[in-house]
């Protein structure tokens, strides 16, 4: 069978590649077949996981079945151990153009992201990056505009088709753009962990996955990176100024400044964000400058700045004020922060910040 | 040994952005910028060009304002310059962006002993797609996340950023590299590099020279080619400012919570 | 003159990223600690900024007067101390340049262009400031060499780490007074009898070295000799044209800085319910600060333009050294009006600006010595 991406009609069912590391499957795997049993139901076709690796076992597969995968293709080699970008684009090239699904999802990982590109131009298709929303059916996708954009959805024309409607942020996320890619097949698209929804785990589909074991035809000549190690290293120390999530603390901590001090920074770890401070904080000697936010400190954008205890003078809102979400807590409801932030809550830092750092943490278990 | 580099000028999306009332990005009211994972990839092979004297060669595809730019990476210390633009071309993906550089690539020539590094994604599409869309066309092995590069006798051995680590990868050249901010610093421009920059070669690569390359597809280039295409594009609706969550602490904390996770803010 | 060529819209832009990321954040630092940024100098040396007007083969990347200025403004913008170190080394350099013999330019030009090592102008004496022709340094003839005996004050690039070296004026011949007594030298630091004396504690552009220089039986080898002998007074006259238009751009570049704070903080400050740029005052007040800051770059550039024709240009180095070191003042202390009672703290760049401007109207020719030169060309 000679592999045409142009011939639409021939692709048919809904793939997943599930990502494990170190023989542990990944989240982003589970999330993204529960997005794609939602697609594949929407096209009454089969959703199907890839797995790739070395000493993969049933188990494995039965967990990709609980998730909603009807079938789990189990590429189990050697030489699939750990990642290369070799090794694992044959592999999945080859089963693509054996087997012609119509879409096929990879977690937007440091590693989908060098795999799907790879693979969309080997099987000369298409493929969006960092989806945030996958819709089949026009009717879900007019639902899904008129609750997040500013477009007139009734009074705008849509083409009737079964294309794959990718949503994608661009420009830094300044703009939304839905992507189809009508012409080729496999529908390519990765996903960022975080942003789908992990239906809960059913035993029955568990049970009931239809294993399918690859003849993967791989050797070491293929294979052309050699890995010469592969190492984890603990969180280091971000600077202020490229960090993407600052916690920061203000006079508001005076009464217990150790103690406001330490929630600010589980709160920041948490968030993988860097601890802050306001001058009146460092003045007092509480934390070390290099902390300072503001007109005499630093000057920061993240994408998320938490203000504890800061009333928010505009020496301070100087240094943050770009920030993309500003997020307050201050017993005084008259404070000046109030009105640069995005989020306020009127409270003392030390009840609210424990309670905040327990939900934050709940949310990121769920992903 | 030559290093050829691909940049790609973008808007500086950090600053004030603009957007048009259809909904797409008003490029020309934005601050044009060198994307700064390219900027990094242009410092790594100058650096590697300080240590061995190999050529480095910077290859973009654009409009032509992207010419200034490209006359800065010359003055940074780049050797030549070769500027993709052809109306053919305009409005492609990054598929068909890809196989349009991998031509220029094949036109400028690729020997043994050289390299292509890349930034990692670009400021404006964000994909991360067109470095390892080009190393597929050209049949390169790849390297993607490169956050440090040494050049050895024949081979190369790169960082690569894992999100909670690394890995050392060593492969032969000829090879491709997309290249992380984190890898360099770019370094300034000089003024005696001012100076020189304009009598640098900078060559117009268009449709015409590049038409008959194997890898051009008609059929896979240029806005009607391209493979995926917008179906719509919107402005997100705006950001929330002065929500104020009330209750005791712990109501105020869950509805904040939860409005955060909505809006994948966490 | 008024449309950038493409390699100098290239060198603002890499002044200005340069100014901004390296040399801004420390700026504040400098002031309080009065510390010379002597890591800044070695970067500015290494992207040619310091021979941007020295020939290539010396180590330099020469650009013309218009260049310069410009480059001048966008340091000014963030740092007069930085800004005041660059001016002085491009007057040093330039006199070098047209005077010095070719071992010189190679010692003097190589020395500040490749490793970034400053030069000092040691014409100023305690007796001597703008009646240069009262100077009292002395250097006495002694077989192939002179001894110089004197001291000089306020002279810039020189500071206890920093200055290698200093074009230094003294008496040669009393009698023939000052347009053929004079003679310049090229004195080394590690020369004896050079020594540094005290280091000035100034009210503005802190971080700028600024010491006492002592000449006690320093000797010193004709080979030495900047020029000719008895040429002196020409040799420091020829530097003013050029300094002066220096200082014009460090003005107009301390101008910017401070009317930018202005309007940023008048679009910022809320009083009575609205941001005060919407009060016609305030909006008076900022529209003559641009208007005066725009007039002084105007006149700055033109006289760097008549420079670079090689045409007469004292008349219009005096007007715009002049007209910009007052226009400075001027927007500084509007500009501290504005920022209310935050523009007296330490806290705000405008603080800062509004010390460093003062020198302006007094250093390099006073704004009473710029108006004699002009009116004596006006009285021809």
């Amino acid at each position: 069978m000679s592999y045409n991406s142009k011939d639409i009609d021939a692709f048919k069912g809904v793939w997943v590649f599930c990502e494990q590391r170190n023989g542990v499957i990944m989240s982003i795997s589970y999330q993204l077949l529960s997005e794609g049993r939602k697609l594949a139901d929407d096209l009454g076709v089969e959703l199907c996981g890839v797995l790739l690796g070395s000493g993969l076992s049933h188990e494995h597969a039965k967990a990709l079945g609980g998730y909603g995968a009807n079938k789990v293709y189990l590429c189990d080699h050697p030489l699939l151990k750990d990642y290369t970008t070799d090794g694992y684009t044959k592999v999945i090239c080859d089963l693509v153009e054996a087997r012609q699904p119509e879409i096929f999802l990879i977690g937007a990982t440091n590693i989908g992201r060098d795999l799907g590109p790879r693979c969309a131009a080997r099987l000369h298709t298409g493929l969006t990056a960092d989806c945030t929303h996958l819709d089949m059916d026009v009717a879900k996708y007019k639902e899904f505009l008129k609750a997040t954009s500013t477009i007139d959805v009734d009074n705008t024309v849509f083409e009737e088709n079964t294309n794959l409607k990718m949503t994608r942020p661009a420009f830094g996320g300044h703009l939304m753009a839905t992507i189809i890619c009508p012409r080729f097949r496999p529908q390519m698209s990765t996903v960022r962990p975080g942003v789908m929804q992990t239906q809960p785990f059913d035993a029955v589909g568990a049970a009931g996955v239809a294993i399918d074991p690859v003849n993967v035809q791989l050797a070491q000549e293929d294979i052309h990176v050699e890995i010469m190690e592969i190492k984890k290293v603990a969180r280091q120390m971000v600077d202020l100024i490229g960090a993407d999530v600052v916690v920061s603390v203000g006079r508001g901590i005076s009464k217990n400044p150790e103690e406001g001090i330490a929630l600010a920074q589980t709160l920041a770890d948490a968030l993988g964000g860097v601890l802050g401070a306001s001058r009146a904080v460092v003045d007092a000697g509480f934390i070390t400058a290099d902390h300072q936010v503001g007109q005499t400190g630093k000057t920061v954008h993240p994408r998320i700045y938490i203000a504890l205890g800061i009333s928010g003078a505009i020496q301070h809102r100087a240094g943050m004020q770009e920030s993309e979400c500003i997020i307050a807590v201050n017993t005084n409801a008259d404070a000046p922060i109030f009105e640069a932030s995005s989020y306020g809550i009127v409270g003392d830092v030390f009840d609210v910040v424990p309670l905040l750092t327990k939900a934050v943490c709940a949310i990121q278990k769920d992903k | 040994m030559k290093i050829i580099v691909c940049v790609k000028q973008v808007p500086d999306t950090s600053g004030v952005v603009a957007v048009k009332e259809d909904g797409t990005m008003d490029r020309a009211a934005m601050a044009a910028i060198t994307n700064h994972d390219d900027l990094a990839a242009v410092e790594a092979a100058l650096k590697i060009k300080d240590a061995t004297d190999c050529k480095v060669i910077v290859l973009s595809m654009g409009p032509a304002p992207a010419e200034g730019m490209l006359r800065e990476l010359l003055a940074m210390g780049c050797d030549e310059a070769y500027l993709i633009s052809a109306r053919e071309f305009g409005g492609s993906d990054t598929y068909a962006t890809s196989q349009i550089i991998a031509a220029a690539i094949n036109h400028i020539g690729l020997g043994r002993e050289d390299m292509v590094f890349c930034g990692r994604q670009a400021i404006d599409g964000d994909t991360a797609q067109v470095g390892p869309q080009i190393a597929e066309k050209l049949n390169l092995p790849q390297v993607t996340y490169a956050a440090g590069i040494k050049v050895e006798d024949g081979s190369i051995t790169t960082k690569r950023l894992l999100e909670d680590g690394f890995m050392l990868l060593k492969m032969s050249r000829p090879c491709l590299v997309t290249c992380v901010k984190e890898l360099a610093t770019p370094r300034y421009m000089r003024v005696s590099g001012i100076l020189k920059c304009y009598s640098k070669p900078l060559t117009v690569l268009d449709y015409q020279t590049l038409k008959n390359d194997p890898l051009i597809d008609d059929d896979t280039i240029g806005l009607k080619g391209s493979p995926t295409n917008v179906y719509k594009s919107f402005s997100p609706p705006s950001k929330d400012v002065g929500v104020m969550l009330d209750g005791t602490p712990k109501e105020a904390v869950s509805a904040l919570v939860a409005l955060l996770s909505e809006k994948h803010i966490i | 003159m008024y449309e950038l060529t493409r390699e100098q819209e290239i060198l603002v832009k890499m002044v200005r990223e340069f100014s901004e990321k390296e040399i801004a954040p420390n700026a504040q630092e400098l002031d309080i600690t009065g510390e010379f940024p002597a890591d800044i100098t070695k970067k500015m040396a290494e992207l040619d900024l310091l021979g941007l007007n020295v020939p290539v083969e010396y180590g330099g990347a020469p650009m013309n007067e218009v260049s310069k200025v410009l480059a001048i403004i966008e340091v000014a913008r963030t740092c007069s101390s930085t800004a005041e170190m660059f001016a002085v080394q491009l007057l040093v350099n330039g006199i070098i340049a047209a005077y010095g013999t070719e071992e010189q330019k190679q010692k003097y030009l190589g020395m500040t262009c490749r490793e970034g090592k400053l030069g000092a102008f040691g014409l100023t004496e305690p007796g001597a400031g703008s009646d240069a022709g009262g100077l009292q340094t002395t250097a006495v003839e002694d077989g192939d060499s002179y001894i110089l005996n004197g001291s000089k004050c306020f002279i810039s690039n020189l500071g206890p780490g920093e200055g290698d070296y200093a074009i230094v004026f003294a008496v040669t011949d009393r009698a023939k007074k000052t347009h053929s007594g004079m003679t310049a030298f090229l004195v080394d630091r590690s020369t004896p009898g050079f020594i540094l004396g005290k280091l000035e504690d100034k009210m503005g552009i802190r971080g700028a070295a600024v010491s006492e220089l002592i000449l006690k039986d320093c000797r010193v080898h004709k080979t030495q000799i900047l020029g000719k002998v008895g040429k002196g007074f020409n040799i420091a006259m020829s530097g003013l044209d050029s300094g002066r238009v220096a200082i014009a751009a460090q003005a107009c570049g301390e101008g910017q800085a401070a009317l930018d704070a202005a309007i940023a903080y008048s679009k910022q400050r809320v009083q009575f319910g609205k941001p005060i740029a919407a009060k016609q005052g305030i909006q008076w007040y900022l529209a003559e600060m641009a208007t005066k800051l725009e007039a002084a770059k105007l006149l700055t550039l033109k006289a760097a333009d008549l420079r670079d024709r090689k045409e007469p240009a004292g008349m219009n180095a005096s007007m715009a050294k002049f007209f910009a070191a007052e226009a400075a003042n001027e927007i500084a202390a509007k500009a501290v009006q504005i920022h209310g009672g935050y523009g007296y703290m330490k806290d705000y760049a405008v603080e800062r600006i509004y010390r460093d401007a003062r020198i302006l109207t007094i250093y390099e020719g006073t704004s009473e010595v710029q108006k004699i030169v002009i009116a004596k060309e006006l009285l021809k």
